[in-house]
């Protein structure tokens, strides 16, 4: 795990409240624009930054985000220009864990050493690939902890006490929990599984475990973060963008602003979680 | 490309892990890897059950009409003037082409799991229709995901696939053809993992479809390697396939791999050339990456981002191909070439017009292929080509671009 990331589980468990994990796509609507996003995104509150590098087969992907990865292909984005807003953000910013989440081929393409060399130098901490099971650890996994770059796996209600320990074993930096089986954006489970399903998989690591899918408001991030270590919103994200921009795809000065707002929200949902964990 | 060593056997893959060389793998969400393990274990266990061997050996026998004969095309071999050639008659199953022959065998698989409703992807609409037709064989309610522009172009196989009680849903994301298709059933499997069994109508995606789709279709190899035994007393010269995902293919290649002096030739879809985009032909023009559960040859530009690729035949209209293709490729052991569009549409009224057979667009491809070589080849060799489906879907396509009717 990179220290960055330590460090900042670290300093919000001492505040007594989940972290927020913000996801958006990199490149959506246009570089310039989700720059600016992705600055926002911090100054709202989140506290690690999920960056999505598009790709044009998105098979576990909703329409929202199969549609913000058409919108930053369209616009130009590649995974080469998705690290650079890694980099660019990282100048400003020393202390926010920047995860890339994505699919597995364009890093293939990109040639997995090269890649890694430039994520690290880039400020990445963390990648989530979601076609790559355990069963493909050798392809990235393993090379990204030899960089000291975390690989953070998802666990799914079909990942049973038999397969957690094979998800697990390989994981680090936090334990990405999504709380149903479905693709990015569906609704919201009942938090009384989460909160169970959660405890099912801190009883097999010491790892953070954020929850994702599904989370959409504050109430939704204030009911989540009372069992989990950590809250994911990705969809509500989008769509906040989505609904700001023109006709045509193009930012409007409501993009950005947007986003801030609705992240603000979602920052004082986590940290209301702690209170109503107490009640 | 590093030529790998040459395999005492070519016909000893998959490893363990499900790969053909580097080809292969099993790239997919976590989700839907305990599922994958379970199809994988219930395979293994289904492969050595005399029980299941005998219900897949009865209902090809009497529900697809196995075997399928082996015919010699006397007329197009005397116009061509070289090579006898043989078809085997895959067009003449139940349901009018090959994709039968691993439907049901995975349906029943479906439910020795216990799945309770099916879903597939289907291009030209083949695999759609043999997928409807055993699921209501076997009364499982189907969903077939099928790309928009392939609804339009294959409309009576969609009128089939309704009649037989499954609902038809058009996937308009990308260019509406397979490779959306996919896309758009792997999001449904990830949503319906418990219930759903996903049956993949080609030998593509993670391990063990690959393994088990080849397994199911090589029926046709075995099979024809028998009838051309009793035809002519010898193997052939030849042998032709087209190539899409590379089902109906692997499976007329499987038994001849390790005949040394048969050599094989898969034909792929050249669209309208290989010089810009509008082509399938993953293995001639392509590189490989990852998509769809496997690592093999795609359409794909330099960010790894996947092309839409064009073919006439729908069926074909797909960027990647199946992993063991790959593999036989970078081989050496069997040679791939690309069809053009109108080459394809020439031999398909060739065979139309000599031999009274309609062949589907998808092994009208193969027939261009054997329509070049056969001239060339002795009179004393044989050409073995696996014509894999038959054209009826295709005849509002074929007569749109030639001007008949309308």
């Amino acid at each position: 795990m990179t220290a960055r990331m330590e460090q900042r589980f670290a300093d919000v468990a001492a505040e007594g409240r989940p972290v927020l994990v913000t996801y958006f796509m990199g490149g959506d609507p246009d570089f310039d624009t989700s720059l600016a996003i992705m600055k926002a995104l911090r100054q709202a509150g989140a506290d690690i930054i999920e960056l999505g590098v598009p790709f044009s087969d998105p098979m576990a992907d909703g329409p929202a985000i199969q549609l913000a990865g058409q919108r930053a292909l369209k616009a130009g984005q590649s995974l080469a220009k998705t690290l650079e807003l890694a980099r660019l953000f990282r100048a400003e910013d020393q202390r926010t864990p920047i995860v890339l989440m994505g699919y597995y081929n364009p890093i293939y393409i990109y040639g997995v050493e090269r890649f890694l060399a430039d994520a690290l130098e880039a400020g990445v901490d963390g990648l989530i690939v979601v076609d790559l099971p355990p069963e493909m650890d050798d392809e990235l996994c393993i090379p990204a902890l030899e960089k000291g770059i975390s690989f953070i796996r998802l666990a799914t209600p079909t990942t049973d006490d038999r397969r957690l320990p094979k998800v697990l074993e390989n994981t680090s930096g936090f334990v990405y929990y999504v709380s149903m089986t479905g693709i990015t954006g569906s609704a919201l489970p009942d938090p009384s599984l989460i909160a169970g399903a959660v405890a099912r998989i801190k009883a097999h690591t010491p790892l953070p475990v954020c929850v994702g899918f599904g989370v959409k408001t504050a109430d939704h991030a204030r009911a989540i973060g009372a069992s989990a270590d950590g809250v994911v919103v990705g969809t509500a994200i989008v769509n906040q963008i989505a609904s700001s921009l023109t006709e045509e795809g193009r930012a409007t000065e409501a993009t950005v602003p947007g986003v801030e707002a609705l992240v603000r929200g979602l920052a004082a949902g986590v940290r209301a979680a702690r209170l109503a964990a107490a009640e | 490309m590093n030529q790998p060593p040459k395999p005492n056997s070519f016909r000893s893959g998959p490893d363990e892990e499900g790969r053909f060389g580097i080809f292969g793998g099993r790239f997919v969400a976590e989700t839907l890897m305990p599922l994958i393990l379970d199809l994988q274990d219930e395979w293994a266990r289904a492969k050595n059950d005399p029980a299941f061997k005998a219900e897949l050996e009865n209902l090809g026998t009497h529900y697809i009409g196995r075997p399928s004969p082996l015919y010699f095309a006397e007329r197009l071999t005397a116009e061509l003037g070289g090579a006898k050639i043989y078809f085997k008659r895959e067009e003449l199953n139940h349901t009018g082409s090959h994709k039968i022959n691993n439907c049901i065998g995975q349906i029943l698989l479906a439910k020795r799991m216990g799945k309770t409703r099916i879903i597939a992807e289907t291009g030209a609409g083949q695999h759609g229709v043999a997928s409807a037709t055993v699921a209501a064989r076997f009364g499982l309610p189907c969903v077939v995901y099928m790309g928009a522009t392939d609804v339009e172009r294959q409309a009576p196989n969609v009128f089939r696939m309704k009649l037989l009680g499954a609902e038809v849903k058009p996937v308009t994301a990308g260019n509406g053809t397979l490779k959306d298709a996919m896309n758009e059933a792997l999001r449904d499997w990830v949503t319906n993992v418990d219930s759903t069994y996903y049956l993949i109508g080609t030998a593509a995606g993670p391990h063990p479809y690959p393994e088990m789709v080849r397994d199911f279709q090589a029926v046709i190899g075995e099979e024809a390697k028998q009838q051309i035994l009793e035809a002519e007393g010898r193997l052939p010269d030849l042998v032709v396939a087209a190539v899409g995902g590379g089902s109906n293919a692997i499976g007329i290649f499987h038994s001849f791999l390790d005949d040394e002096g048969v050599r094989i030739v898969g034909v792929e879809a050249g669209g309208k050339g290989l010089d810009g985009d509008e082509h399938c032909a993953s293995l001639t023009a392509g590189s490989p990456g990852v998509l769809h559960g496997n690592r093999t040859y795609l359409l794909q530009d330099g960010d790894g981002q996947i092309k839409e690729g064009h073919s006439i035949s729908a069926g074909l209209d797909y960027p990647g191909i199946g992993p063991e293709h790959a593999w036989l490729n970078d081989i050496g052991r069997v040679e791939y070439v690309p069809i053009m569009d109108h080459e394809a549409l020439e031999a398909f009224q060739t065979l139309t017009r000599l031999e009274g057979i309609i062949p589907a667009l998808e092994p009208s491809h193969a027939l261009a292929e054997v329509i070049k070589r056969a001239p060339k080849m002795g009179k004393d060799e044989i050409i073995l080509m696996n014509l894999s489906g038959r054209g009826d879907k295709d005849i509002f396509t074929v007569g749109k671009i030639l001007g008949m009717g309308q």
